[in-house]
């Protein structure tokens, strides 16, 4: 059963005035419990227009959002609610953080949702422990945190409320490789171990041929594919045409299957394809 | 969010738009005065048709007129009836406390067409003239007040960069507060009090981020030698035109204008 539904989903900018822009056009799709998800597209294709209405903080020009087989603007007092369910980290999210100390940030959302100290406080925890937040660093202020850490706190911030459906916009814009890798591998344990749903809006090819099964890819305010991971980026010349790439490493697979390597397209990590070109090699007794 | 409009320039080709924006200032503190000394009916007339002139000169939609004087509307309509009400002389209408006067009714006119005529004059200045240009022009205006050693470079610097910023600043906070609302920060309901301790999340974030801007725009312009007003020179000379001129004549004649009908139609009070 889907978890998330879209039907005919559309928003329209400024409407009635000159400056009028679609930004999302008659989307359509469904997402099942547990789905890793990455949303790619061109910059200003929609993707961030899109996921605000996910978590109802933006209501569509028309058409619906689906949670749970019902509307989520059926009772506009309680979108509050959805948002609780419906995790949103926005980009750069750590030019949200407010609080006096990390430990008061990470709780205002599980504050807002209503939940005792207590409970709070074991949410805080767990949290900060899947985004590897030393505990030390609670009692300190986030202003005196190192970027990546504000980062890490921020996002613990959404954590903490223990929302269905994770979406993190961007999530590792600005930060060096290694803290990229970091982020992505606690974003997957977390997905791993909690067995939610992750939506991952990312410019990274590479990112989300790493972690994602399967791939929106959003052109003109529109869905343009929607598939597994390994389906999608086995067309690169067609992702190539929305000025979009398929990850490195697909590409120099595709290059060799090209060469006449008996090699899988889409292949979408480093990993795997050590892996079959070893297995290739040991076949043809080479190694 | 998004309906604040500051440094609401519109872009066109007028003779308003190409007069030299020191003219522009003063001619809009003459005029202002002048709104001020039409004391009969007549002057009154001729001082509004002479603004509705520039406004019809200034080729910017009068939509935008219409949508600066909305925003006053409500104080308009309050001053004119407290006017009506509170007038001195024989009363021709009266309900307990509340009566009506001539000259009640008069300064009531006059309030209206006063006020109203003094929006839309610095509505046609901050239509027709860009931020630059219009803290420029200030510059060089107050340019005599660095005798008292009052830095007026820098003054008018600081002045270009808030209008710069606003903006960004409105950007800034529409996204924080997507954010604060994402972890359930409620800012729509409960009674004041509640309602301005649900902006903290965002008024925190957002000075953080000013303060974070300011820092880098000083670094940025410390890196190109920006080093103040002293021995400056500018891009754009401002340079008094024929055209001035002829605003600076036609502004006179229109204030000698005033004056007289002040004096011989002073009966029409």
């Amino acid at each position: 059963m889907s978890i998330l539904s879209v039907k005919d989903l559309t928003y329209v900018y400024s409407q009635g005035t000159p400056f009028e822009h679609t930004a999302v056009d008659k989307l359509s799709f469904e997402i099942e419990r547990g789905d890793f998800i990455g949303i790619i597209g061109h910059t200003g294709s929609g993707k961030s227009t899109l996921v605000q209405m996910l978590n109802g903080l933006i209501k569509p020009t028309s058409g619906a959002v689906y949670l749970d087989n019902i509307n989520i603007w059926d009772k506009p007092k309680e979108i509050r609610k959805i948002r609780f369910k419906v995790g949103l980290v926005f980009q750069y999210p750590e030019y949200q953080l407010f609080e006096e100390t990390v430990e008061k940030d990470i709780a205002f959302g599980p504050t807002n949702i209503g939940l005792n100290e207590k409970e709070i406080k074991e949410r805080v925890l767990q949290a900060a422990k899947f985004v590897d937040l030393n505990p030390e660093l609670l009692v300190k202020s986030p202003f005196d945190l190192s970027g990546g850490e504000k980062r890490r706190a921020a996002i613990a911030g959404v954590i903490a409320m223990d929302p269905d459906i994770l979406i993190l916009d961007e999530p590792c814009a600005g930060l060096d490789p290694l803290g990229r890798d970091i982020l992505l591998s606690q974003i997957y344990s977390y997905h791993k171990e909690r067995g939610n749903t992750v939506l991952l809006v990312s410019h990274s090819m590479e990112d989300v041929g790493t972690v994602c099964d399967k791939v929106m890819v959003m052109n003109r305010s529109r869905l343009e594919m929607f598939d597994t991971a390994q389906r999608v980026f086995s067309q690169g010349e067609r992702l190539q045409k929305l000025g979009l790439r398929i990850p490195q490493i697909t590409s120099v697979i595709d290059e060799l299957i090209d060469a006449g390597f008996p090699l899988k397209r889409g292949t979408l990590t480093v990993e795997q394809a050590v892996e079959d070109i070893t297995e290739y090699l040991k076949r043809e007794g080479r190694l | 969010m998004r309906d604040i409009t500051l440094g609401q320039y519109f872009p066109a080709d007028s003779v308003i738009h190409r007069l030299d924006p020191r003219v522009k200032i003063l001619s809009l503190i003459a005029f202002i005065a002048l709104v001020f000394c039409s004391f009969n009916y007549v002057s009154l007339a001729f001082t509004a048709l002479f603004v509705l002139t520039i406004v019809l000169l200034s080729r910017v939609p009068l939509k935008m007129y219409l949508k600066s004087l909305k925003v006053i509307i409500i104080i308009v309509v309050i001053t004119s009836l407290l006017n009506l009400f509170y007038g001195t002389g024989e009363p021709i209408w009266q309900w307990g406390i509340i009566k009506v006067t001539w000259a009640g009714i008069h300064n009531a006119i006059f309030v209206c067409v006063r006020v109203i005529c003094l929006i839309l004059l610095s509505s046609a200045l901050t239509f027709t003239t860009s931020p630059t240009d219009l803290t420029d022009a200030l510059e060089r205006l107050m340019k005599p007040l660095t005798v008292f050693h009052i830095k007026v470079h820098e003054i008018a610097m600081m002045m270009t960069i808030a209008l710069r910023f606003v903006p960004t600043l409105l950007e800034e906070t529409d996204k924080i507060m997507a954010a604060q609302k994402a972890r359930g920060a409620d800012m729509e309901s409960g009674n004041l009090a509640n309602r301005i301790r649900a902006l903290t999340p965002v008024l925190i974030p957002l000075f953080v981020s000013a303060f974070r801007r300011a820092y880098e725009l000083a670094v940025a312009m410390e890196c190109r030698c920006y080093q103040g007003g002293e021995g400056r020179t500018r891009m754009k000379q401002l340079h008094l035109g024929k055209r001035d001129a002829v605003c600076i004549v036609v502004g006179l004649l229109v204030i000698a204008a005033v004056v007289l009908l002040d004096i011989f139609f002073a009966a029409y009070v």
